[in-house]
């Protein structure tokens, strides 16, 4: 049961980072791998700050500006060098390696001794609980900390996902996405387009960034490495969730970014139980989203085959 | 109102495909005034609505509209004062919107966007008003993509969102090239209804003379980037398209007369 809530906490803090994904991916089709550098430095500014006494939802907060400047410098590269998106995401993520590096001091902090967003949640929940460690839930011991940092996880989610809904639909936010969809005409409507790349991916990067900062809290450590293959994941998660709700609906499109990221995350702690070895997990990953991304062409031309014959 | 200064474009300039596509072009537009612009391929018809709207920066010459010189403005700023329809119909409206959101963003055209909700409940009573002018029965689809409507309902639309806020010169580019017979007949009409309605300062280039003919107070024709006709009032009012077809045929044999002419001296003397 503990590891099944484990799984849900880190499916929903990960899915953050997929929202941060789909706010460069699918809205600007803008591939930015800077997000593997900005989960790092979300969670690596989050962790000093705190082992320097700083409280919780501030060091998270600053996590998140740290990962919109991030990504702010990424669209700077791309709109005003007229870098190509890929290589400026590549840039900037290389860059943060050493900046992650200076802001910790070394290559990981541990954070088993400092009051974090997940020890804050436990004590409101055991207060909550009158002071009990555990409860029973239809016959599984569960732990209040692990039910009480659920339950944060997912609160912060919904109120991270609803906030991005509103924005999305407001005038900046249509701008946006309109300008991901079609420059041209965003232009001509006398939006600067370039401006729109460097918030939006701010924005993004932001969000990827908070994720890293409550990932550090949960798992009690920042480490430079985190970041790796963290885009792939957060794609994965992007296009499990359009299957999953097969629409371009924004509203839509967002909760099943979110369910994408837990049903993912999911699938990967089945496979760890039934024996995949965690250094492979990155390999199929990757070979998921290969397949996922293949996959709709080969259905399309197989479709297209059959109309002809 | 607009200004056209000794305006020339050379693209690639330096190289062997060098293209001379502005060549020292003057325009004055009166305000309220409707220009028609035609020309042969590569006349610099296109190119110079694209130097006016911005897409580029001229090599020479100024630029002036509704007082502000704007030679060095990027494009995104002239858009403030220019709507625009484009000859491709998917150009003007972003396809995974919906038509009442794609119509708020043109509802701010050249204003800030901050947080304020994108669909008030005012705007959309108005859009269904002006979207029932349409006469397309979309006016019960607003919730609907963009990108599910046809070419020529995309690009009633487009027009739509162009002049939704009365620009101070609105620019067509071949708007109607790209349809079918029918959608182009009721997209021109469009444009005569709201362009006489709002008194729009138009530049239009177009490539049926048959447009050419019957739209707009003014006409000018352009060769290899100069302005080499300019009819206006009785003179455009009595052109027919068979005139203008007289025009080019005129223009083709002054062509072929320079290019024998270049061959007989060559033959001569080299």
């Amino acid at each position: 049961m503990s590891l099944l809530i484990g799984t849900f906490t880190i499916g929903f803090i990960l899915s953050l980072l997929a929202l941060g994904v789909f706010i460069s991916f699918k809205i600007f089709a803008f591939p930015d791998i800077t997000a593997d550098g900005s989960v790092t430095l979300g969670a690596c500014v989050a962790a000093t700050l705190l082992i320097h006494g700083v409280n919780p939802p501030l060091a998270s907060l600053a996590g998140f500006f740290a990962g919109t400047l991030a990504g702010a410098c990424t669209g700077t590269l791309h709109t005003r060098f007229k870098i190509n998106p890929l290589l400026s995401g590549i840039l900037v993520m290389t860059a943060l390696y050493s900046v992650n590096l200076h802001v910790m001091g070394k290559s990981n902090v541990a954070l088993l001794s400092v009051n974090t967003l997940a020890t804050q949640s436990e004590q409101i929940g055991v207060r909550l609980m009158g002071g009990a460690t555990s409860f029973n839930l239809v016959g599984w011991d569960v732990t209040v900390r692990d039910a009480s940092v659920l339950c944060a996880v997912a609160l912060a989610v919904v109120v991270t996902g609803l906030l991005l809904y509103l924005f999305l639909r407001t005038n900046l936010g249509m701008a946006m996405r309109a300008t991901g969809d079609n420059v041209q005409m965003i232009r001509a409507l006398g939006v600067n387009d370039a401006n729109m790349i460097v918030f939006g991916l701010a924005i993004s990067n932001g969000m990827v960034a908070l994720a890293g900062a409550l990932l550090a809290q949960y798992q009690g450590f920042a480490d430079v490495g985190m970041g790796i293959g963290m885009v792939v994941w957060g794609l994965a998660s992007v296009i499990i969730g359009e299957a999953l709700v097969g629409t371009n609906q924004v509203g839509l499109t967002i909760i099943g970014a979110v369910m994408g990221s837990v049903l993912f995350r999911l699938l990967v702690a089945v496979a760890l139980r039934w024996g995949l070895s965690p250094n492979d997990l990155k390999l199929i990953t990757a070979g998921f989203v290969f397949c996922a991304l293949i996959v709709p062409q080969f259905l399309r031309k197989k479709k297209l085959g059959s109309a002809h014959a | 109102m607009l200004e056209v200064r000794e305006v020339s474009k050379t693209f690639h300039s330096g190289t062997p495909n060098e293209v001379r596509s502005l060549r020292g072009v003057n325009l004055d537009l009166t305000p309220g005034s409707w220009v028609i612009i035609i020309g042969t391929n590569g006349s610099g018809k296109s190119t110079l609505l694209n130097a006016v709207a911005g897409t580029f920066l001229v090599d020479e010459g100024s630029i002036r509209l509704a007082g502000h010189n704007m030679t060095r403005w990027p494009e995104h700023a002239r858009a403030s004062l220019i709507g625009r329809v484009f000859q491709n119909p998917f150009s003007g409206t972003s396809p995974s919107l919906t038509i009442e959101e794609n119509l708020s963003l043109a509802s701010r055209h050249g204003c800030g966007r901050g947080l304020g909700w994108g669909l008030k409940a005012p705007l959309t009573a108005k859009m269904r008003g002006e979207v029932a002018r349409l006469n397309m029965g979309l006016e019960g689809r607003l919730d609907n993509a963009i990108g599910s409507l046809s070419g020529g309902q995309r690009q009633a639309l487009t027009l739509l969102m162009a002049t939704w806020l009365r620009p101070e010169l609105l620019l067509l580019d071949e708007h109607t090239a790209a349809l079918d017979p029918k959608s182009a007949d009721l997209v021109i009409g469009l444009t005569e209804q709201v362009i006489t309605r709002d008194k729009l300062t138009t530049l239009m280039v177009t490539h049926s003379m048959h447009q050419a003919a019957s739209l707009g107070d003014r006409l000018i024709m352009m060769h290899r980037g100069q302005i080499i006709h300019d009819f206006q009032g009785a003179e455009k009012r009595r052109l027919r398209p068979d005139d203008l077809l007289a025009r080019f045929e005129e223009v083709r044999r002054a062509e072929q007369l320079d290019e024998s002419a270049a061959q007989m001296l060559a033959e001569q003397y080299i």
